[in-house]
C-alpha cells in the first residue's frame, strides 16, 4: 500500500521566510515554502511567467516574489497576484509531529 | 439511593467536576457520583498555577471546588488513589490501591500530560514539568535556593513559569527551538516585541536554539545546546507541550487517535463510557485550552440528562497571564488568499494590533499591549458577523467603530471633540490640527511642520489626513511630496533612516513596529531596503537577515533565467595571471560552465552553474588566491583600470596601481545600488572612466575626480568633484563620497538620480570644501570596512548556510528500496 503523505523532513531545517527545494525524479521540482507564522506550503518550482524559481523568491506573508520579474505569488493557490495572471500547481503538505509531509498524489503528478 | 446509577469520573481535574457541576445543574438528583483523583487534594484551577507560582495567589485562593461541595452534593471523593485499569464487560474500574468499583456510566477526564524531549538527562532530579501541585512546590524548592533556572518551550506555559521563577528571584533562560516565542499563537511581529519585553525584564531567551543535553552529575547542573553552549542550571523545567492522556483508555480498547475518539456528545466508542476535557479528539482536533473544556461539559450534559445539544467544536483564543504584559491570539492569523491585514502600531504605547478580515468577517486578531479589544474581536469572529459597515474603524477598537451612529471613519474623526488627542507622541490635539489646516498648512508635511503631528511614530498619519480632508474638502490634494518608501508604510526612505539612527533601532522587526509598518513582515520592495539601512547604520553589531535579500546577494551568484547561476571571481583592477586563469579554465571544465564570458568590468564570468555545485566551485577558486567579485550585489562592482604610465606611452600616473589599490579599499563594501570605479591613465580615458559613479582621470599633475556617471538606460556622464595632487588624496575623496552616498542615498537610487536630487554642489560643500567631515566620512567608511570586507565565497565554502545550496529530499518515485 503507497503512503498517502511522504515525509521530508524535519520543519526546522526550513528557514522561515525562506523555502528549499525538492526534486522529484521524472516529475517537476517543488519549492517548500515557510512563512513567518510557521505555516509551510508547497508550490511547482516554477514561476507562471517564465519558469523562475520561485524557491528563490523573497517570502512575506503568504505570498513569494519571483526572483527573475517580481511576480508576486500567492503560496496558498498558487495564483499571480496583483495585475498579472497564472497560476503554478499546489501541493498539499502539513506538519505532524514536526516532520514535513507532502502529499504523495500530487508530488508526482508530473511524473509517469 | 443506591438504586440511583452509579456515574464514576476518572479526573479530579477541571474538566471532570466541571462535567459534574454542569450535570448536577440540570438534574442533581439521577446519578451517584464518585470522583478519582490521582492528586491527593480538592479540584483547583490547574490555568491559575502560573500565580501560584509567581506568589500572586496562594493554594486556597485557586481552589474551585472545596471539601463543602463534594459534600453537600453527595459526591464521594477518592484523592490520591489513581484508577488503574477499566473492566468494560465487567463494567467496573480499579485502583492502584486495589479498590474496585462498578460504574453504570464512565466518565474519563485524565487530561493530558506533559511531553518530555528524551534528551540525554531529562530523567535527573531537578528536571521537572509544569503541571501540577508538585511540580510547583519543586520550582519554589529550587527558587529559595536561588542560581540559574531552564526553562525548554517559548509557549504559553514555558512563558508563564519563566515569569514565575524570574520573579521568586531565579536568574531565567527561555530555550525555543522556533525562531519566535508562542508561534502557535502569535505572528512574528507580536511574537518579538514579546522577547524584548521579557529581555528587559531581566530573562535571556534563546530562540532557535535546540537542547543536545541536560548534564549533572546525579541532578541538574546546566543544558547544553546543539551548538555547544551551555547554560548552567539548578532547575529545568520541560514545558514543550503536552499530549492528550489516553493510556487508560486505550487500554480498554476504546477507539483513540491522537486523543480519545468521542462523537458530539462525548461519547466514547463504548456507550457507557463518556470523556471530556484534553485528552479527548472531536473531529480529527484535540484542545489544549481551558474554553473548548467549558462548552464540552455543557454538550455532555445536555446529552446525558437533559435535550442533547451537541459539541461542534471550539474557536479558541488565547491571553498570556504574565502581569503587564498583555497578549492575545485568536483565530486564524495565518493569512492566505482572500485574507486582508488591518494592522495598527503604537510604538510610543507599545501597542501592536493586527485583525484579519476575510470576506468581510473576522477570522482571526493578534493583539500585543492592548488586549482591551480582545473579547470584543473574538465575539464578532465567532459570530461570523458582517463587519464591512464598521471596516475602516474596526483597528481603533469597539468604543470607536461602534461609537458613532455612523461608522464612517470621516464622521467618527470629524465627532471627537477639540481637545481629543490626535497625535500621542507629541500630545498634539485635534484642535490645534484643525487651526493649524486653517492657517494654511494644506499638506501632511505641513502639518507635521507646525504642530509636530505625525512627525514622530506615524500611527496617527491617516487621522491627521481625515482632518486635512474634512477641513479641505476636494481641495486636499492627499498626496505628499515624497513618497512613501512603499505600500507597508507612510514613510519615506529619509524618514526611515533618520529614524533608524534616532531610535536605535537595530532589527528589522523593530523598525517595522517603531514606525508603524501596515504588513506584519513587510514586502520585497522594503525588507531588502531596511537591511542595508540597518548594515550602513550599524556596521559592528548588525545581524544579516538572509531572508531580506534578493536572491542573487543571499547566493553570492547571478541567478540566470533557467534558474542557473554565473559566478564571478575577483580580478583587482582588471589584472590576472597564468595561475589564476587556469583555475578558473580548470573549475569552467568542472563544473559544466557553458559559457565562459568576457564583462564589461575586466573580469571573467562563469555561466551556468548550479546552485549545488556553488560552494565547491568557490572553494576551488579560493584554493588559487581568488575571491567573489560581487558581481551580484548593491555593492562595489569593479575597478576598471587602463595600463597607465607603467606600459602606455601615454600614460601620466600608474592608473593600474591606483585602481587596484582603490578595488583593496572598496571591495566587499554594500551599497544603495551596485557602485562602479574606473581609473583612466590619461584623458584619451580608455577605462570610459566618465560613466562611472566613481572615475579617476589621470593627468600630469595629478588626478581628475569625476562622480555621478553610469551608462544603462539613463546614461549620464560624470561631473567633475575636484582635483587632487596625490595618489592618497585620490583614495581618500574616494572613501568619503562612497561612504556619503551609502549614508545618504535610497536604497535601489545609483549614484546619478541621488545626485540628480541633491545637486552637485552639496556634495562638492561635504567632500571638498569640509576637510573634518570627509575625513570623518572616510573614518566611517573604513570603519565600515573592517566589518565587511570577509569573502562571502570562503564562508560559504566553509559551509555556512549550506541549507541554501541543499535539496530539503529528493523523491525517487520509482526506486523501491527493499519492498513495502
Amino acid at each position: 500500500m503507497d503512503a498517502i503523505w511522504l515525509d521530508i523532513g524535519p520543519v526546522e531545517q526550513l528557514p522561515a521566510l525562506g523555502a528549499r527545494t525538492l526534486p522529484v525524479q521524472g516529475g517537476e521540482e517543488i519549492a517548500i515554502f515557510r512563512t513567518a507564522n510557521g505555516e509551510v506550503y508547497a508550490l511547482v518550482n516554477a514561476c507562471p511567467h517564465k519558469q523562475g524559481p520561485l524557491s528563490q523568491g523573497i517570502v512575506h506573508d503568504t505570498s513569494v516574489t519571483c526572483p527573475l520579474h517580481n511576480w508576486r505569488i500567492s503560496l496558498v493557490t498558487g495564483e499571480a497576484l496583483g495585475e498579472d495572471k497564472g497560476c503554478v500547481p499546489v501541493i498539499p503538505v502539513k506538519i505532524d509531529g514536526g516532520r514535513i509531509l507532502i502529499s504523495r498524489a500530487e508530488a508526482l503528478a508530473g511524473t509517469n | 439511593m443506591t438504586t440511583k446509577p452509579h456515574l464514576i469520573v476518572i479526573g479530579n481535574g477541571m474538566a471532570g467536576c466541571r462535567a459534574v457541576e454542569e450535570i448536577l445543574a440540570r438534574d442533581s438528583g439521577r446519578y451517584r457520583v464518585t470522583i478519582f483523583g490521582a492528586e491527593p487534594r480538592v479540584n483547583y484551577n490547574r490555568i491559575m498555577l502560573s500565580p501560584l507560582l509567581a506568589g500572586e495567589k496562594s493554594f486556597e485562593e485557586i481552589v474551585i471546588n472545596d471539601h463543602d461541595w463534594y459534600a453537600g452534593n453527595g459526591i464521594q471523593l477518592v484523592a490520591g488513589d489513581a484508577v488503574v485499569a477499566i473492566d468494560r464487560q465487567a463494567k467496573r474500574v480499579t485502583t492502584a490501591s486495589g479498590r474496585v468499583e462498578p460504574y453504570d456510566k464512565l466518565l474519563i477526564a485524565t487530561g493530558s500530560d506533559p511531553f518530555i524531549i528524551p534528551v540525554p538527562g531529562h530523567d535527573l532530579k531537578g528536571v521537572v514539568t509544569f503541571r501540577d501541585m508538585d511540580d510547583v512546590a519543586s520550582m519554589l524548592r529550587a527558587a529559595d535556593s536561588g542560581g540559574g533556572a531552564v526553562v525548554i518551550g517559548g509557549g504559553l506555559l514555558g512563558l508563564e513559569a519563566a515569569h514565575g521563577l524570574s520573579l521568586r528571584g531565579m536568574k531565567v533562560t527561555v530555550i525555543h527551538l522556533m525562531p519566535t516565542l508562542m508561534e502557535r499563537q502569535l505572528d512574528e511581529a507580536a511574537g518579538w516585541l514579546l522577547k524584548s519585553a521579557l529581555e528587559s525584564r531581566g530573562q535571556t531567551i534563546l530562540t532557535g536554539a535546540d537542547t543536545a543535553e541536560i548534564y549533572g552529575n546525579g541532578k541538574v547542573e546546566g543544558v547544553r545546546l546543539k551548538d555547544g553552549r551551555e547554560i548552567p542550571a539548578s532547575i529545568v523545567v520541560m514545558a514543550v507541550g503536552i499530549r492528550p492522556n489516553v493510556k487508560l483508555a486505550k487500554a480498554a480498547g476504546l477507539a483513540v487517535g491522537r486523543g480519545i475518539q468521542v462523537d458530539d456528545h462525548l461519547v466514547t466508542s463504548d456507550a457507557d463510557i463518556l470523556s471530556v476535557g484534553e485528552c479527548v479528539e472531536h473531529d480529527g482536533l484535540v484542545y489544549g485550552l481551558v474554553a473548548p473544556l467549558w462548552e464540552m461539559c455543557r454538550a455532555l450534559a445536555d446529552g446525558l440528562v437533559a435535550t442533547p445539544s451537541g459539541y461542534r467544536g471550539s474557536v479558541t483564543s488565547t491571553k498570556l497571564k504574565v502581569a503587564g504584559l498583555d497578549v492575545f491570539s485568536a483565530g486564524d492569523f495565518s493569512g492566505g488568499e482572500g485574507c486582508e491585514d488591518i494592522v495598527l502600531r503604537d510604538a510610543t504605547r507599545g501597542v501592536y494590533k493586527r485583525v484579519i478580515v476575510k470576506q468581510d468577517r473576522v477570522v482571526g486578531a493578534v493583539l500585543y499591549g492592548d488586549t482591551g479589544d480582545g473579547n470584543w474581536y473574538f465575539d464578532l469572529l465567532r459570530k461570523g458577523e458582517d463587519v464591512a459597515p464598521i471596516r475602516d474603524a474596526l483597528i481603533f477598537g469597539q468604543a470607536f467603530a461602534s461609537g458613532g451612529a455612523s461608522a464612517n471613519p470621516l464622521d467618527a474623526v470629524a465627532a471627537l471633540g477639540a481637545d481629543a488627542e490626535i497625535c500621542g507622541c507629541n500630545g498634539v490635539s485635534k484642535g490645534s490640527i484643525v487651526t493649524a489646516i486653517d492657517g494654511g498648512a494644506c499638506s501632511l508635511d505641513a502639518v507635521r511642520a507646525c504642530t509636530k503631528a505625525s512627525a514622530s511614530c506615524g500611527s496617527c498619519t491617516g487621522l491627521v489626513e481625515k482632518l486635512l480632508t474634512i477641513a479641505m474638502g476636494d481641495d486636499y490634494a492627499g498626496a505628499r511630496e515624497n513618497q512613501p518608501m512603499c505600500k507597508c508604510t507612510s514613510f519615506t526612505h529619509e524618514d526611515v533612516r533618520a529614524q533608524i539612527l534616532e531610535k536605535e533601532l537595530k532589527v528589522i522587526p523593530q523598525v517595522m513596529q517603531a514606525l508603524s509598518w501596515s504588513t506584519p513582515d513587510g514586502c520585497s520592495s522594503c525588507r531588502p531596503a531596511l537591511n542595508y539601512y540597518l548594515l550602513c547604520a550599524w556596521p559592528g553589531e548588525h545581524q544579516e537577515d538572509p531572508q531580506s535579500r534578493f536572491v542573487n546577494e543571499r547566493m553570492h551568484a547571478n541567478i540566470q533565467k533557467d534558474g542557473s547561476y554565473s559566478v564571478v571571481p575577483r580580478m583587482w583592477g582588471g589584472v590576472t595571471t597564468p595561475n589564476e586563469l587556469r583555475a578558473i579554465a580548470d573549475a569552467a571544465d568542472k563544473y559544466g560552465a557553458r559559457m565562459v564570458k568576457v564583462t564589461g568590468g575586466q573580469r571573467l564570468d562563469l555561466f551556468g552553474i548550479q546552485k549545488e555545485d556553488l560552494p565547491a566551485i568557490w572553494a576551488d577558486l579560493n584554493a588559487a588566491g581568488m575571491v567573489s567579485g560581487h558581481a551580484y550585489g548593491k555593492a562595489l562592482r569593479t575597478v576598471k583600470t587602463c595600463v597607465g604610465s607603467e606600459w602606455c606611452r601615454f600614460g601620466t600616473q600608474d592608473s593600474t596601481g591606483l585602481g587596484i589599490k582603490i578595488e583593496h579599499m572598496t571591495w566587499g563594501s554594500w551599497m544603495p545600488h551596485k557602485f562602479k570605479i574606473a581609473v583612466s591613465g590619461c584623458p584619451r580615458n580608455c577605462a570610459e572612466a566618465t560613466i562611472k559613479d566613481f572615475g579617476i582621470i589621470c593627468v600630469d599633475s595629478g588626478y581628475e575626480l569625476m562622480i555621478g556617471g553610469n551608462g544603462g538606460i539613463h546614461l549620464r556622464g560624470t561631473e567633475l568633484l575636484c582635483k587632487v595632487a596625490t595618489e592618497q588624496e585620490a583614495l581618500d575623496y574616494c572613501a568619503a563620497f562612497i561612504q556619503l552616498y551609502r549614508e545618504e542615498a535610497r536604497y535601489l537610487d545609483r549614484t546619478a538620480p541621488w545626485m540628480e536630487r541633491v545637486g552637485l554642489d552639496y556634495v562638492k560643500q561635504r567632500i571638498v570644501e569640509d576637510d573634518a567631515g570627509r575625513e570623518a566620512l572616510r573614518a566611517r567608511f573604513l570603519y565600515a570596512q573592517s566589518y565587511l570586507q570577509k569573502d562571502p565565497w570562503a564562508e560559504r565554502a566553509a559551509g555556512a548556510e549550506a541549507h541554501l545550496h541543499q535539496h530539503i529530499a529528493e523523491i525517487r518515485p520509482f526506486a523501491v528500496v527493499g519492498g513495502r
